[in-house]
């Protein structure tokens, strides 16, 4: 018989994920760390994080991790690549971190062109804190912050951060994938190595955007949650590739 | 032929495998593990597995930590 399948190398020994139950961020974290596997970069390479349930990251890849301010990940992360050039240097945010507390630092670090790169999980919600409305946050979704529902009069819209980073100059590959199906999670794999690979080859930004799940905070169960990501969630956020420069 | 190795303490039972296996394979026991969930429990006595790891790919807290085909 032959192994198909076994825990990737570049997690910590004897690690237990403290997610709530169902949580996507275990996924993601599968798939980080099997393409660092994949790519032979796990001596090289350095984390930046800062706030929210993504931050546990460093408590389970045996990598080294910078400790950000809230949001501030990106900034760090682009101080970390100019002193040392020669590592390959990523961050993994949430929704929240990404596009609301850090949005400048995001935005400005893909018009910048960084040669780092940026995952987002978004879960259209403010998972850690409890629930609160976040910037993705879904037309109509309660929340514990919009009770009655998310209404343009009163939140406006969400933002649509893979469009909005693939808009920029500096970005070499954007793209939102989905961890809802076995056919997806592939797919998200392969958008995460190719983010890491515009990176070694030095042409830029590379952007990965993950639909998630957060059945605690949505009140469904895991099941519920991923029929809500295939439905409601990826008429809001289409997937795709939005912009792949390796492609002209 | 297949097999899979399932790590009872990892396990949240989010039952999220039970519903992924295409041959329906892992079922929910009556055992519950060290965080006192009612854990899941691979049966295959006719070795219908055939090893396509769906179930390890879609479990978030790598429960399944081994896929053998």
């Amino acid at each position: 018989m032959q192994q198909v399948f076994s825990i990737p190398k570049s997690f910590k020994n004897d690690f237990h994920f403290t997610f709530c139950p169902g949580c996507d961020h275990g996924i993601v974290m599968r798939l980080v760390a099997e393409v660092i596997d994949e790519l032979n970069i796990r001596e090289n390479i350095i984390s930046s994080t800062s706030i929210g349930c993504s931050v546990f990251i460093y408590d389970f890849l045996n990598i080294d991790c910078v400790e950000a301010p809230h949001g501030r990940a990106l900034a760090s992360a682009t101080g970390v690549k100019r002193a040392q050039p020669d590592k390959i240097v990523f961050t993994y945010s949430g929704d929240g971190d990404f596009a609301s507390i850090g949005l400048a630092e995001s935005m400005h670090t893909a018009l910048r062109g960084e040669k780092i790169t940026s995952f987002m999980i978004n879960n259209t919600t403010y998972g850690m804190t409890g629930g609160q409305l976040g910037p993705t946050t879904t037309m109509g979704q309660k929340t514990t912050t919009s009770p009655m529902g998310r209404n343009k009069e009163y939140y406006g819209y969400p933002i649509k951060m893979a469009e909005h980073i693939a808009l920029c100059d500096g970005t070499a590959f954007s793209a939102r994938v989905a961890v809802d199906s076995v056919p997806h999670i592939n797919e998200a794999k392969k958008a995460i190595k190719k983010a890491f690979q515009v990176q070694l080859d030095g042409l830029g930004f590379g952007f990965t955007e993950i639909l998630s799940s957060c059945p605690t905070n949505w009140k469904m169960s895991p099941e519920q949650a991923h029929e809500r990501i295939r439905g409601e969630m990826t008429e809001v956020f289409p997937l795709g590739v939005f912009k792949d420069i390796t492609l002209k | 032929m297949g097999k899979i190795v399932i790590d009872n303490d990892r396990c949240k039972s989010c039952y999220i495998c039970t519903q992924t296996c295409p041959k329906k394979l892992i079922k929910k026991s009556d055992k519950t593990n060290r965080l006192g969930d009612f854990m899941v429990e691979f049966n295959d006595p006719n070795g219908e597995c055939i090893g396509c790891a769906m179930c390890a790919k879609r479990c978030p807290d790598l429960a399944i930590t081994e896929v053998w085909r």
